[in-house]
């Protein structure tokens, strides 16, 4: 028996390493699971990009679900989600808010320009504090915020088509069956 | 001069890290000390290796701000934490506190040291037992080469 011990070691450890490289492949080691799911969105209350004299907040948004989209001109993943925005994320029947985060506004227009728009409304967070509130620290991000105004929903890094349907859509028809 | 020059230049990459992180107006060292110490304690949310104090990530930069301002606005260490906590979660402590949730973490190096106690103790014990049963024989020469 005793001269098998270094073998059942072996296999112990062969075993442990295997585990470790599948988790890796099943989970993103640098998200961090959001403390704010399920709890009321931070109150918020931010200017509309371009148009300063207009600021949304977070009371304006309640009443229906939406989408937060945390996007910036220098953010280059949004670059590779952008078109899913444009596309099927737009058709979900959800709206899209714009969260504009720690970006020029120029900089952030031109680069709608020239990648299309797919926000209903775009707020700017230039110097990120709301960013902050909402635990933001990697764009692309995006927040499901329904009509009480709870976070359902974190993404954190782009929306993938595998995202889109085994996370987002799921969470669109949780809230369809609550009536929202 | 020429020698001065040639110090000059010596000096010159240490300007890259006084550049890395940006000066903040302390009121007094004990300010300055306490936030030095507080920024060593948390960790960075986007580069997760690195201490808020050493990283030079943007967000860790918005967190070192956000940290300076809420000292300069009299709350404690505890509050502070909270703060963080409450938005990017326990991950930002590198010292966490002792739950339910971090027993893992904070004991299961014991449990592993223990563990391997154990199996070598019952190994040592069991080859006492056996020792004085082998007698080698005299013209074993297996383990010499």
């Amino acid at each position: 028996m005793s001269r098998f011990l270094p073998l059942i070691g072996f296999v112990l450890l062969v075993g442990l390493f295997g585990f470790g490289i599948w988790w890796n492949t099943q989970h993103d080691q640098h998200e961090i699971a959001s403390p704010l799911i399920d709890k009321p969105a931070p109150a918020f209350s931010l200017p509309v990009l371009n148009d300063a004299g207009r600021t949304v907040d977070k009371a304006s948004l309640l009443g229906k679900p939406y989408f937060l989209n945390v996007f910036a001109s220098w953010c280059i993943e949004c670059v590779h989600e952008h078109p899913l925005l444009m596309s099927q994320m737009k058709d979900l029947g959800v709206p899209l808010v714009g969260f504009n985060y720690k970006d020029d506004p120029a900089a952030a227009t031109a680069w709608l320009a020239e990648h299309g728009n797919p926000f209903e409304v775009i707020v700017a967070d230039r110097e990120g504090r709301t960013g902050i509130d909402f635990g933001v620290y990697a764009a692309p991000e995006t927040f499901l915020i329904d009509g009480k105004g709870v976070i359902r929903y974190k993404r954190i890094g782009p929306i993938t088509p595998d995202v889109l349907d085994n996370e987002i859509r799921p969470a669109i028809a949780a809230l369809a069956k609550e009536g929202q | 001069m020429r020698r001065l020059a040639w110090f000059a230049l010596l000096l010159f990459p240490l300007l890259a890290i006084a550049q890395a992180i940006q000066p903040l107006p302390f009121r007094n060292h004990a300010e300055e000390v306490r936030f030095q110490h507080l920024s060593a304690e948390l960790r960075c949310p986007m580069c997760q290796n690195e201490t808020l104090a050493d990283s030079n990530a943007p967000i860790a930069h918005d967190l070192r701000r956000q940290v300076f301002e809420m000292i300069q606005a009299g709350k404690t260490d505890d509050q502070i934490k909270a703060y963080l906590v409450d938005r990017y979660s326990q991950f930002v402590l590198y010292n966490p506190p002792v739950e339910p949730g971090t027993w893992l973490l904070w004991f299961g190096p014991l449990v592993l040291l223990v563990a391997g106690g154990i199996v070598v103790a019952i190994q040592v014990r069991r080859r006492a037992r056996q020792a004085p049963a082998v007698v080698l024989p005299a013209n074993d020469t297996e383990d010499d080469w």
